[in-house]
């Protein structure tokens, strides 16, 4: 074992809604600014280990270890404040309030005021939707809808950054754009990202880890893992049952 | 209209009516409209309330009387007991507020889901009109204070000057007290809604699985809004006690219902909506019960109200303020627009629709 624990370790984590397992053991580990990505055919078990990270479940059984402390069981707000950003499948935003109000509540959840006013404005021109810093968040399309909920993650500047399918609804350029955003955030954190779109993950891949009913597949370099026999099985469907 | 001209605006309307109430009124001197104006506002109080924490919160409270009642008893039993209503008056809104945190800590750390909230607060509610209204008798006297049953407390004691507990205010004085106090919550609540933690009470409201990946506990801003209600409501509760006397009808199941249909009526999501929406129906109702002949058959107050609570919720979506916000804002885009026309002498934006 290094001197330094790693940012986010699991260890052994299951999941069980009633008979259904859900994630039946996986165990990860991320590094201090590394680039992951998880894929995996539906009903993989990618969210529920998303939401295990987050706090928004709690895990069966297993661990869940932030910087060498155990975070399994903390409240989702807890672990938010740890440096924990989550942007979810769908995006989760406040559809009432504005966007600059959208992450001046983020901004303000962990700054005095002058500050969060700053820091919320650089995440919307770091998104480039300062344009849009008045309009309702309910009004917008989903691609806009995407970059709002992730000005609020980014604005935070979190140490360990959940994306779920950050590309899904986005127009090609915005996929661009969010493929140079998130290289340009593991310069300063660590990201996760859940994402189905293959040429996006190509774009920006180093590790992947592949999830199939709930447990890891495989791991390894982007290149590597993306040729792998039982990976094009299980994602054309032809894994014998 | 931008934001800002519509905030000062709605603040002129407000001193407007606080004019009328406490200069004009008073000036007029019929004790009759002075009495009735101390119990409306005793209402819009906790009419504000529920505005507050149902319409900025998100959580429905169906026994939002509870506190109301409460308040009113803890008022009057400490007021006849201690002798000084001024510190009565403190020790209801405290007790009503104590109250608030107690039930709401275990609401909202239970985890309740809303509809839960609905009906736990009404049973709360149900439960404290049940037991005051079996207080009959000798055994229910607390020190001096006897809590009378059905019948609440005539002797409700009349608030006095601090220092001078001998001294009844007069009617006209609870009047204008009511008022203040009707405007002291009114800018409590505005005040309340625009600091960070009122912003991120709003914010929780629209999406508490994102407030919560933010960092917020959620069960934290909930219970200190539910407080803050929790205590408004108490000083309604006061003001009414002052206006008429305690019983436990305070508590009861039309208190509860007509609440909420002040602001569904008025308009959910805004303050002064439900204040208005008290006014009206309780004016409406008042009217309804004053008439007599053949049409007092068909104007049962209650199902007077039920009409206009269906009407409303079906033809004006978002209540009567918005409704008539929103109107009074097209009309005066329209003006604006004549007005450029006259000038230049051509139609200015043909893009825009009329």
């Amino acid at each position: 074992m290094s001197a330094t624990p790693p940012l986010l370790e699991a260890r052994g984590l299951v999941m069980r809604f009633g008979g259904v397992t859900a994630v039946g053991g996986v165990s990860m580990s991320i590094g201090e600014g590394e680039l992951r990505c998880l894929i995996g055919p539906n009903g993989a078990g990618k969210s529920t280990f998303f939401k295990m990270l987050s706090g928004q479940l709690l895990p069966t059984a297993g661990e869940v270890l932030l910087r060498g402390r155990s975070i399994a069981g903390l409240h989702a707000a807890s672990i938010a404040r740890l440096g924990v950003g989550v942007k979810t499948q769908t995006p989760s935003v406040f559809d009432g309030l504005s966007v600059l109000e959208s992450v001046r509540i983020a901004t303000n959840a962990i700054l005095p005021p002058n500050l969060a006013r700053r820091r919320a404005d650089e995440a919307l021109e770091r998104m480039q939707i300062g344009h849009l810093a008045k309009a309702v968040v309910g009004s917008l399309a989903h691609g806009q809808r995407q970059l709002v909920e992730l000005s609020m993650v980014v604005s935070q500047a979190p140490d360990l950054i959940l994306l779920d399918e950050p590309a899904a609804g986005m127009t090609g350029r915005e996929v661009e754009r969010l493929g140079d955003l998130i290289i340009d955030l593991v310069r300063t954190c660590s990201v996760i990202v859940v994402e189905h779109d293959m040429e996006f993950i190509r774009r920006i891949a180093r590790t992947v880890t592949v999830f199939n009913r709930g447990v890891v597949l495989a791991e390894g370099p982007a290149a590597e893992v993306m040729s792998d026999a039982r990976v094009r099985d299980v994602y054309l469907g032809k894994e014998a049952a | 209209m931008t934001g800002s001209l519509r905030s000062a605006l709605g603040y002129v309307a407000v001193a407007a009516a606080a004019y009328y109430a406490l200069v004009v009124v008073p000036r007029d001197g019929d004790i009759a409209v002075m009495i009735n104006g101390s119990i409306y506002a005793g209402y819009a109080i906790l009419a504000l309330s529920l505005a507050l924490i149902w319409g900025f919160g998100g959580i429905l409270s169906f026994g939002q009387a509870s506190f109301f009642g409460l308040a009113g008893y803890v008022y009057a039993i400490a007021g006849i007991n201690l002798g000084d209503t001024a510190v009565a008056l403190f020790l209801a809104v405290a007790a009503s507020a104590a109250f608030a945190a107690i039930l709401g800590y275990f609401m909202f750390w239970g985890r309740l889901s809303d509809v839960y909230l609905g009906v736990i607060t009404l049973t709360v509610s149900l439960i404290l009109f049940r037991f005051f209204n079996q207080t009959a008798g000798e055994e229910w006297t607390i020190g001096a204070a006897p809590l009378g049953g059905f019948n609440g407390i005539p002797s409700t004691p009349i608030l006095t000057p601090i220092g001078h507990p001998d001294q009844p205010l007069s009617p006209e004085n609870i009047y204008i007290l009511s008022v203040m106090a009707l405007a002291f919550c009114y800018l409590l609540c505005r005040f309340v809604i625009a600091t960070r933690f009122g912003r991120a009470v709003v914010a929780i409201r629209e999406n508490p699985v994102r407030a919560e990946l933010l960092g917020y506990d959620t069960r934290l801003y909930k219970l200190g809004v539910f407080v803050i209600g929790g205590a408004i409501a108490g000083l309604g509760g006061v003001v009414f006690a002052n206006s008429v006397f305690v019983s436990p009808t305070m508590f009861n199941l039309q208190t509860n219902g007509q609440v909420i249909i002040w602001v569904i009526v008025g308009g959910l999501g805004t303050l002064a909506g439900p204040v208005l929406g008290c006014f009206a129906m309780l004016a409406l109702s008042t009217w309804l019960g004053s008439l007599n002949g053949v049409a007092s058959g068909w104007t049962d107050p209650n199902l007077v109200m039920g009409a206009v609570l269906t009407v409303c919720v079906v033809t004006l979506r978002q209540g009567l303020l918005p409704t008539v916000v929103a109107a009074g804002e097209r009309l005066i885009a329209t003006l604006l627009r004549r007005i450029r026309i006259q000038k230049f002498g051509q139609p200015h934006a043909v893009d825009e629709p009329l």
